[in-house]
C-alpha cells in the first residue's frame, strides 16, 4: 500500500487551475522530493493531502484513507510553508499540545527525543517568540513528528535554516528513512533534494512534467578525460564507453590522469522540465 | 469531547497569554467603580422615600424608578462589555488565524473541524457567560448597597444576558469563517449596535403605538435574538412592577422592554444550532 497516492488530482480556484490532474505516489519508507517553480501547485498538492484544501476532482489517499479523513490525519505529520506557533508557548509546551491533539502517549520521552532530533534540547523551555526563525522551523519539524506519523509532508522545511540547520534536517530525513517513515518533501533547494530523496517529482503549471530517480532523469553529456594534452570531451560517449576511450587513448600513447562521466545535474533536469518558468 | 476540551483549553490559555483578561479586568473594575460612584451621587440627589403625584391618585415610586433605571443602564454596560470580550475572543478564530498560519497545524490533527469550532465556541461562551454573570452580580450588589432595592427577577436576567453573549460569540465565530479578523470585529459590533437600535425603536414604537416600528423591532429581535434576550432581561428586573411607576420606566431607555414570552429560550437554542450547522458547513468547505 502506498503511503500517499494521488490520482487525477485537480484543483481550481475560480478560473485559475492550481492542479491540472496530478498522479503521484509515495511508497512505504520512500522519500520523494517535490520540485517546481512558484505557483506550480506544490503547496496545494500537500494541502490537499493534509485535508486543508478540497480537491476539485480526483482522489488523494494517505495511508489508504481518503485525504482529510480522521484516519488520514491520524497517519500524517505536516509542516506548512507559512506557519506560526503562538509566541507564548515554550517548545516543550507546544509539543505537549500536539501530543494531546494527536493522541500520542509518548509523554516526556517522546518530546525529549524529538527536541534532540532537531537540535533543540537546550531550547526546551524557551518561548517560541524568543526563538530565531530557523529554530521555529526546527520546532515545526519536531511538531510534525509528534505521534510517530507514518507519512510526513514537509512544505519548504529548510527555507529559513542556515547551512548547519539544513544539515541537521538532512540527517533527520535520513533517520526517518531508516525508521520507514514516508516523506513528501516540497523544496526549492535542488541540492538538498538531490542529496536525500529517493525520487523527485517536478510540477509545472499544475501538472507533473518529470518524475523518477535522479539518475533515471539525468541525461548523458559525454565523457571528459584529463590527459597530458589537456581535457578532452567525448560528447556522444556514455558511461559504458569510458573504459574503451581510456584504452584507446593509452594505446595511442597518451597519459590519462582522470576520467569523468558527465551527466546533467538535477538543476539542469529541473530547468529543462519547467522550461525556464520561474513564477 | 476530549478534543473539544483540548481546543477549549488552548483557546482560554491563548486569551490569558494575549492579556485579554487583565485588560478586561481593569476596564471592568473601572466601570464598576464609576457605576458605584454614579449611583451613590445620583441617589443622594433624590428623595428615595418620596412618591410623585402625577395625577389623581397616581403615584410613582422614586426608589424603584431610580434604581431600576440605573440597574437597567448597568445591564446595557454588562452586555456591551461582554460583547467586547466575545468579539476579542473569537473574531480571528478561523480566517484570521489561518492567514497568520496558526490554524493549519491544529486542523491537520485528528480532532476534526467540528471539534475545533465547538471547542472554540465552548471556551468563549463559558468565559463570556462567567464574566457577564459576575459583573451583573457586582452591579446588582452595588445598586442594592446604595439604594436598598432588589429587582423583581434576579437569576433569569443574568442567564439571559449570558445567553445574549453566547449568541454574539456564535455570530462572531461564524463571521470569522467568512471575514478577515478586523472586518469581522467591525461587522459584529455593527450587528450589536443594529440590534440595540432596533430595540430602542421598539420602545419608541410602543410609546407611540406605531405598528411599523414594532414590526421592525420584532423582526430584528428574531433575527438577532441577543437583543430579545437583553430586552427580556430588562423586562425581568421590573416584571412585577405595575402602575405609573412601570409606565414611567417604560418611557426611559432601560425599562420599557416587553416580555419575550416562553418561546424565546427554545428559539435561541434552535438559532444557535442553526448557526452552528451553517458555520460548520462553511468551515468544512473552506480551503485553508
Amino acid at each position: 500500500m502506498a503511503a500517499f497516492r494521488a490520482r487525477g488530482l485537480e484543483k481550481r480556484y475560480g478560473s485559475v487551475t492550481a492542479l491540472g490532474g496530478v498522479d503521484l505516489e509515495v511508497g512505504e519508507g520512500e522519500l520523494v522530493g517535490l520540485l517546481g517553480p512558484n505557483g506550480a501547485g506544490k503547496s496545494t498538492l500537500v494541502k490537499i493531502a493534509c485535508g486543508l484544501v478540497r480537491a476539485s476532482k480526483g482522489t488523494a489517499e494517505v495511508d489508504g484513507a481518503p485525504a482529510g479523513s480522521l484516519a488520514a490525519r491520524s497517519a500524517l505529520g505536516y509542516l506548512a510553508e507559512l506557519f506560526r506557533f503562538p509566541g507564548w508557548y515554550r517548545a516543550d509546551e507546544l509539543l505537549v499540545l500536539h501530543q494531546r491533539l494527536a493522541g500520542s502517549s509518548g509523554g516526556a520521552d517522546e518530546r525529549a527525543e524529538l527536541l534532540e532530533l532537531v537540535g533543540l534540547s537546550e531550547a526546551r523551555d524557551r518561548k517560541v517568540e524568543d526563538m530565531s526563525k530557523g529554530m521555529q522551523q526546527r520546532l515545526g519539524i519536531a511538531q510534525a513528528l509528534v505521534g510517530s506519523p507514518r507519512v510526513l509532508f514537509l512544505d519548504e522545511p529548510t527555507s529559513a535554516l542556515d547551512p548547519v540547520g539544513r544539515r541537521t534536517v538532512r540527517g533527520l530525513l535520513e533517520e526517518l528513512r531508516r525508521r520507514g517513515v514516508s516523506v513528501l518533501l516540497n523544496s526549492h533547494l535542488l541540492s538538498e533534494v538531490e542529496l536525500v530523496c529517493d525520487r523527485v517529482v517536478i510540477l509545472a503549471r499544475g501538472v507533473v512534467v518529470a518524475a523518477g530517480r535522479t539518475e533515471e532523469l539525468a541525461r548523458p553529456r559525454g565523457v571528459e578525460v584529463d590527459t597530458a594534452e589537456g581535457t578532452r570531451l567525448f560528447e556522444s560517449a556514455r558511461r559504458e564507453d569510458a573504459p574503451r576511450i581510456v584504452a584507446e587513448l593509452v594505446a595511442a600513447g597518451e597519459r590519462v590522469y582522470g576520467v569523468r562521466v558527465m551527466e546533467s545535474t538535477l538543476e539542469e533536469i529541473y530547468l529543462e522540465a519547467v522550461g525556464g518558468q520561474t513564477t | 469531547m476530549r478534543g473539544a476540551a483540548i481546543i477549549a483549553g488552548y483557546a482560554i490559555r491563548e486569551s490569558v497569554r494575549r492579556r485579554v483578561f487583565p485588560v478586561v479586568l481593569v476596564l471592568t473594575v473601572a466601570f464598576l467603580a464609576l457605576y458605584a460612584l454614579g449611583v451613590y451621587k445620583a441617589y443622594r440627589s433624590i428623595d428615595p422615600f418620596a412618591t410623585e403625584q402625577v395625577g389623581a391618585g397616581a403615584l410613582i415610586d422614586q426608589q424603584v424608578l431610580f434604581s431600576a433605571t440605573l440597574f437597567g443602564l448597568s445591564l446595557f454596560a454588562v452586555l456591551f462589555l461582554g460583547t467586547v470580550l466575545a468579539i476579542f475572543l473569537t473574531h480571528a478564530v478561523v480566517r484570521g488565524d489561518a492567514e497568520r498560519g496558526l490554524l493549519q497545524p491544529l486542523v491537520v490533527r485528528p480532532v476534526g473541524r467540528a471539534t475545533l469550532l465547538g471547542g472554540r465556541f465552548a471556551a468563549a461562551a463559558i468565559v463570556c457567560a462567567v464574566y457577564v454573570v459576575a459583573v451583573y452580580a457586582a452591579a446588582l450588589l452595588i445598586t442594592h448597597w446604595v439604594t436598598g432595592w432588589w429587582p423583581d427577577r434576579i437569576v433569569i436576567p443574568a442567564v439571559e444576558l449570558a445567553g445574549a453573549v453566547a449568541v454574539l460569540v456564535a455570530l462572531s465565530l461564524f463571521g470569522s469563517i467568512v471575514f478577515s479578523a478586523t472586518a469581522n470585529g467591525i461587522a459584529v459590533f455593527m450587528i450589536f449596535g443594529a440590534g440595540l437600535v432596533a430595540g430602542l425603536l421598539g420602545q419608541i414604537g410602543e410609546a407611540l403605538n406605531s405598528n411599523s416600528l414594532n414590526t421592525i423591532a420584532n423582526t430584528a429581535s428574531w433575527a438577532l435574538p441577543f437583543e430579545a434576550l437583553y430586552q427580556d432581561a430588562l423586562n425581568g428586573i421590573t416584571a412585577d412592577t405595575a402602575g405609573f411607576t412601570k409606565a414611567a420606566l417604560s418611557l426611559g431607555p432601560f425599562g420599557g422592554a416587553q416580555p419575550a414570552g416562553g418561546w424565546l429560550g427554545p428559539f435561541v437554542l434552535a438559532y444557535l444550532a442553526g448557526l452552528a450547522a451553517v458555520a460548520l458547513a462553511g468551515f468544512n468547505r473552506k480551503d485553508l
